[in-house]
């Protein structure tokens, strides 16, 4: 106890990075279920079903298949190498996690008072963006490693691809950096609130200025994480499955997650860029939108509730009631007084990633794959020009009125 | 023993060690792979030095843009082990000693000289880190011309880049 | 944060140059030798980083920045001539690369 009250700062720390590696690892899993679940209902499928209420168990069943499957290495591989790939690929992913604010809200854990950020850097988006850019030796060095052409040829593809979109990634962003003055997410967050004086409807989200910084900026994030329509590393078709053929077991597993890590993580980013962060597009004066978070968990609940006890059976029907009560009771909780405040940032926060995530999942559904030689004259004629047309426009819109001010 | 002495040790140790893992790997992916250690360490330092934007771009452009090139290239190559050839006579029996004359002298100007003892901080700046905006305003002010002359190096590299990549027709 | 001398930052950017030239000196890659010279700009990036520190001046710092830009066109140029080197000789030891030598 006395170690704990010496170091609290440290012991604070080590709590939100469990607590917050425990969530996210939790949201990787359950993304493939939303994944699956949402490409199949645009295909007309029913997706994930038969494990659990709603496919529910699905992510499980595939974390237990994954551990127990052989873990094979090729011959000829370079066995360091190898293994330190899908380690290098997941950890950079969810490293990022930690320099994402997730609410304005102080919060005590064990007496001390703290934010809902684990670490609150000066310059958190070049540091995010120094992880992303060492993200590219996991598929690199995976692809080297195999000793086998079709990773190769997987690696070599995706490292030159994203190389090439981190540049119009990068360049997308400084528009905002621009406008809001500050590499800090917190401030750039705050830079967002309140209206437009002459559009009283419309919140000061940088989407707004920079609907064209913010379309860039999506569509290399989506090249960046290796998503379809830019999915060329892993071309099924072409490629087997591009460079991590040779991966099985565990290790496949972790570069899966990483991909999803990385997804959310560019969410992340564009909701805190882009769209106002934590911030709630409806004014202040709207009080009652604070019960908003107790509403929709309350109302997920009770239709649950509705489904266990109508449609569904068995074992799925013991599982829909132990969600549905777990639902209701985190809505209670929201009502708390003490939980209220808190918990109005994250909401806000991760309903607009969740839309995000979703409009990922629906290109995947809607997109054919582009050609190699497409992706790259898309990458480099098209977006980084704008990009930086973008760029320069926000630079003079910016210096105008000082030019005018001051002669 | 305090916190920033056990840290400067620390990741001074993996940058030598890095180093010397360069010189004696002998495929020149491991070499690469080694060259990145020693940047990411050496990016720590920075941070502890205050220098926490250079700390980025260390790791952004040195370890993210640059050193995936090299890899790139390796791969494309398909660069395997490197064959060791004789290397001159003269490296072998001067190199040892004038090496251990530069850590003499090292050690030397450490123990005795003024600056060995000065900390590393400047007077009256014991925790600050160094402002990304005094930063750009050094860099687009007092140094804008070498900026604007370093960006048409950048386009001449290019453009040199493309002329001797391009395969003729 | 820093009570550590500034020695201690210039010994280990020596060292790391000293390195450098070594790896310069033996390898016989050539990719190996380019990575020889990103090593030694780094040991020097060090050394200014720790004097602008201990001078409290940020010119240092600036001087870093554009060392790490010219590293980047240098690199670019570099591999390019690497690429083109080993097209013409297929072989990336350095020692095959002597047509101007008597």
């Amino acid at each position: 106890m006395e170690f704990v009250t010496q170091h609290a700062v440290l012991v604070v720390s080590v709590v939100k990075i469990v607590i917050l590696l425990f969530l996210s690892l939790t949201t990787l899993a359950y993304l493939t279920w939303f994944e699956r679940k949402v490409v199949a209902h645009i295909q007309s499928r029913w997706g994930p079903y038969y494990v659990g209420a709603h496919g529910l168990l699905q992510p499980l069943a595939d974390g237990v298949k994954f551990l127990f499957k052989e873990d094979l290495t090729p011959p000829g591989a370079d066995k360091f190498l190898y293994i330190l790939a899908p380690f290098l690929a997941l950890s950079l992913a969810l490293t990022t996690i930690a320099l994402i604010p997730f609410g304005p809200a102080t919060i005590k854990i064990l007496g001390q008072p703290t934010q809902l950020i684990v670490a609150n850097v000066n310059i958190g988006l070049m540091f995010v963006f120094a992880i992303t850019s060492i993200g590219v030796y996991g598929v690199a060095l995976a692809g080297w490693s195999s000793n086998s052409k079709y990773p190769l040829l997987g690696g070599l593809r995706s490292s030159a691809q994203m190389i090439s979109y981190e540049v119009a990634l990068t360049l997308s962003v400084v528009g905002v950096v621009l406008l809001a003055g500050t590499l800090n997410f917190s401030e750039m967050v705050g830079d967002q609130s309140g209206y437009y004086r002459y559009l009283p409807f419309l919140p000061r989200w940088h989407v707004f200025p920079q609907c064209i910084g913010f379309l860039c900026y999506f569509t290399s994030a989506i090249a960046e994480t290796n998503r379809v329509p830019f999915d060329l590393p892993e071309a099924e078709t072409e490629l087997v499955a591009g460079f991590h053929t040779e991966y099985s077991s565990f290790k496949f597993a972790m570069f899966f997650m990483a991909e999803y890590a990385n997804m959310l993580t560019v969410s992340f980013l564009a909701t805190i860029l882009f769209l106002g962060g934590w911030l709630s597009p409806f004014p202040e004066t709207w009080t009652f939108l604070q019960y908003l978070p107790a509403v929709a968990l309350l109302g997920l609940g009770i239709y649950l509730g509705y489904d266990a006890a109508v449609v569904a059976r068995g074992i799925a029907r013991i599982q829909l009631i132990v969600i549905t009560f777990g639902a209701l009771v985190l809505g209670a909780l929201c009502l708390l007084p003490a939980v209220m405040p808190v918990i109005q940032g994250p909401f806000w926060f991760l309903l607009k990633v969740g839309c995000l995530i979703f409009f990922y999942v629906w290109t995947r559904g809607t997109l054919p794959r582009f050609r190699y030689d497409q992706l790259m004259s898309f990458g480099w004629k098209l977006l980084l020009p704008v990009s930086l047309a973008n760029l320069v426009g926000t630079a003079l819109w910016i210096i105008f009125p000082l030019l005018v001010k001051h002669g | 023993m305090s916190l920033p002495f056990i840290l400067f040790f620390v990741f001074a140790l993996i940058s030598v060690g890095g180093a010397l893992l360069l010189i004696l790997a002998r495929e020149p992916i491991h070499s690469a792979l080694a060259l990145i250690l020693v940047m990411m360490s050496l990016a720590v330092l920075y941070l502890m030095l205050g220098a926490e934007f250079i700390a980025a771009v260390q790791i952004i452009v040195y370890a993210g843009a640059i050193m995936v090139l090299f890899v790139f290239v390796i791969m494309l190559l398909n660069a395997g082990t490197e064959e060791r050839t004789d290397f001159s006579k003269i490296a072998k029996y001067a190199g040892l000693p004038l090496g251990i004359f530069l850590l003499l002298e090292l050690a030397h100007w450490m123990a005795h000289s003024l600056i060995g003892k000065t900390p590393a901080n400047g007077a009256g700046s014991a925790n600050v880190m160094v402002s990304t905006r005094d930063l750009s305003m050094q860099l687009f002010q007092k140094y804008l011309f070498p900026f604007e002359a370093t960006s048409i190096l950048i386009l001449i590299a290019i453009l040199g880049a493309l002329v001797l990549a391009k395969r003729d027709e | 944060m820093s009570v550590v001398p500034i020695s201690y930052y210039l010994a280990l950017s020596a060292i790391l140059f000293g390195l450098g030239v070594v790896a310069f000196v033996f390898k016989r890659n050539i990719i190996t030798i380019f990575m020889a010279i990103e090593l030694m700009l780094n040991a020097v990036n060090l050394a200014f980083v720790a004097f602008a520190r201990a001078w409290n001046q940020l010119d240092g710092l600036v001087f870093v920045f554009f060392v790490i830009v010219v590293a980047a066109a240098e690199a670019a140029v570099g591999l390019a001539i690497v690429i083109t080197i080993y097209q013409n000789r297929r072989s990336l030891n350095i020692e095959r690369v002597d047509l101007l030598k008597f």
